[in-house]
């Protein structure tokens, strides 16, 4: 089993259970391939096989959509115990969740659903984060979301609350450069404000995918994160400042809808990669 | 209880001619016709965990679908019109639009 | 006791509600109608819960129509939201639901089509237990006499499925496998579900092995499965019943007479 960490210039996919027989036996140029926690919760069959099949060629990052650590209610010890039976048995590079929450009253909602940021927020998803990481023995990286409305409870902006919660719980961060260009138009913001307001050293991983377009009430745009399309050139140019600011980190191209073939992916990530190379050689890198 | 014995030492025969014969068997003799092997790997070929989100702003989510309600407008409309209905007076998949109770 | 939390409370209430008010404390940088945009909530949790459901009845839904699928599952998900964050779990309730839906009545088979399509999603992901094979079996021949009381473990991957309706046929003539107008859903029909490698089989059963599986299943011990069999119907095929189960990996566990349950 592939047991070293990929470089800092890495980039990977999403892996999807049509590309897996390609994957084994072509072994794209990826450094790493990131699979949905609850996708591979599974008692046993041929997706945990293969799955394993990819581990032994690739490092594996496991991301986490159902955790609900937004959530009012406490965490669900039961899916925490799923998660460290997972983590123990695919040993991730990486294990990232989101800033949000998708569960309430015992029902799962399926969708990453939006928190006010105050300190209320901050002390419940901190709790949570010191429960998740003493749980799993692990480091979580957590997820800036796609959000589509505010909240009048909230007394501080996105980058600051992620900052915070980083300080407090020594997460680290998934900076998803898709989500924070998203939630920038929806909300009339500069997407730099919450990139700018991260810690540095805590950003371990980025995420980069596609948007659709819609126009809200008053005719302005309004992005929906929907995984389905190539990655925007307005989140390209994000993604290369970003770089320009943060140094090289582990790239992902996610796409969950609409997928294409291997290689289209593949050529996807690759241009992630000369980004990365591209801020790997640049002077002020940090 | 003679009886019983004798009824079991028969079944024990019985059943070690049988497993004896089936344990012989090659594979292909129980493959079974008509076992309809599923095409390709359609299972799973979606990780159901997966970003779905809606096209929209207008469209599932936003209208109410009542079927309790009178309001239901929709029918059948698929590969059961070809069946042979079991319950339909036609004899066909049933057509007419369901009126809410 | 969960903590109360307005916002939440307010999202769980209008989710999947479009007539009910927006949750407390929402708004919108630009002051436009967040009516629109907490839309996309809404389309994303019944979207995405729909999406998961209509994988796993390929069947089902080519029967009743995209539509009236998508339809049918918005009615069942306001009723029945996921419990658990892992959707292969999702929609085990579905065909109950189906058959006490008023708009399927005419189509009555169509609670066990859309079981038969579930147990194949069950048996994919089901655990791995070795099956018993022919050599590991051999032996047992040898002590003819522990037979009648020995009883079996099926594998977990496997479900068996009995309906009045000629559900495999049906089912097959979706694969490809004859011809939908062929098929004669007045007749009773009895199937396994199995995964045999990496695929999943579904193998049309006479009724008289099916009831034979069905008795073993509920921890019956061979002998008893095989006169219940043989009593009830009289062309009943031991052997064959055997062979199935054996040459398709049914059997988990195998505890002749005198040894305690696994």
């Amino acid at each position: 089993m592939t047991t070293i960490a990929p470089p800092a210039a890495a980039v990977g996919i999403g892996l999807k259970t049509r590309h897996v027989p390609e994957v084994i036996d072509l072994k794209p140029t990826l450094d790493f391939f990131e699979v949905h926690a609850e996708n591979c919760m599974v008692a046993g069959g041929p997706a945990l096989r293969q799955l394993a099949e990819v581990r032994e060629r690739f490092p594996l990052s496991i991301h986490g959509v159902g955790l609900s650590i937004g959530g009012a209610a406490p965490l669900d010890q039961r899916h925490l115990d799923r998660l460290a039976t997972l983590l123990q048995r695919f040993e991730p590079v990486w294990f990232s969740e989101h800033l949000a929450w998708s569960s309430h009253g015992g029902a799962f909602y399926n969708d990453l659903l939006p928190l006010p940021y105050n300190t209320e927020t901050l002390a419940r998803v901190c709790d949570h984060i010191d429960a998740v990481q003493e749980r799993l023995g692990q480091r979580l990286l957590l997820e800036n979301p796609s959000t589509y409305v505010e909240f009048a409870a909230s007394t501080m902006d996105e980058g600051r609350f992620l900052a915070e919660v980083a300080a407090r719980t020594g997460c680290g961060l998934l900076l998803d450069v898709n989500n924070a260009y998203i939630s920038a138009v929806d909300h009339g913001r500069d997407p730099w404000d919450l990139i700018a307001a991260l810690p540095v050293a805590a950003v371990g991983e980025i995420h980069l995918a596609g948007f659709a377009e819609d126009r809200d009430g008053a005719g302005d745009r309004l992005l929906i994160d929907t995984h389905g399309t190539p990655v925007a050139e307005a989140v390209w140019d994000l993604f290369r400042r970003t770089l320009r600011h943060l140094g090289p980190r582990p790239t992902l191209i996610e796409r969950d809808q609409a997928i294409p073939p291997l290689a289209i992916l593949v050529a996807e990530a690759e241009r992630a990669r000369s980004a990365l190379l591209d801020a790997a050689a640049w002077p002020e890198a940090a | 209880m003679t009886q019983s014995r004798a009824i079991q030492t028969t079944t024990a025969a019985a059943l070690a001619l049988a497993l004896g014969t089936a344990l012989t068997l090659g594979n292909t003799a129980v493959a079974g016709e008509g076992a309809a092997k599923e095409k390709c790997y359609g299972i799973a070929l979606k990780g159901k965990n997966d970003c779905a989100a809606g096209p929209g702003t207008s469209c599932a989510g936003t209208s109410k679908v009542d079927y309790q309600g009178n309001a239901w407008k929709y029918v059948p409309a698929g590969t059961c019109e070809k069946t042979a209905s079991p319950t339909s007076p036609t004899g066909q998949g049933q057509l007419a639009a369901f009126k809410a109770m | 006791m969960i903590p109360q939390d307005p916002i939440q409370a307010g999202f769980a209430n209008a989710l999947l509600a479009p007539e009910r008010p927006l949750p407390p404390q929402v708004v919108t940088w630009n002051g436009s109608d967040p009516t629109v945009r907490f839309d996309v909530y809404r389309n994303n949790v019944v979207v995405s819960l729909t999406e998961a459901l209509a994988d796993g009845f390929p069947v089902t839904r080519a029967l009743v129509g995209e539509t009236f699928f998508a339809a049918m599952a918005r009615c069942f998900l306001a009723e029945h939201l996921p419990d658990s964050p892992i959707l292969t779990d999702y929609g085990d309730a579905l065909p109950d639901f189906i058959a006490a839906f008023p708009p399927t009545r005419g189509l009555p088979y169509l609670p066990d089509v859309a079981r038969l399509e579930r147990a194949r999603v069950r048996a994919y992901h089901a655990a791995d237990a070795r099956a018993l094979t022919a050599q590991d079996l051999a032996h047992h021949l040898a002590d003819p006499q522990r037979l009648p009381a020995t009883r079996l473990a099926l594998h977990p991957a496997w479900t068996l499925h009995v309906s009045e309706y000629a559900i495999v046929s049906l089912w097959a003539a979706h694969q490809g496998q004859g011809r939908i107008e062929d098929v004669d859903l007045r007749r009773a029909e009895s199937a396994l579900v199995l995964r045999d490698g990496d695929a999943v089989q579904v193998l049309p059963l006479s009724s008289a092995i099916a009831g034979f599986f069905a008795t073993l299943a509920a921890g019956l011990p061979l002998g008893v499965a095989a006169e219940i069999a043989a009593a009830t119907t009289p062309d009943f095929d031991l052997t064959q019943a055997l062979a199935l189960l054996i040459h398709h990996g049914g059997i988990a566990a195998w505890q002749p007479s005198g040894e305690p349950p696994a």
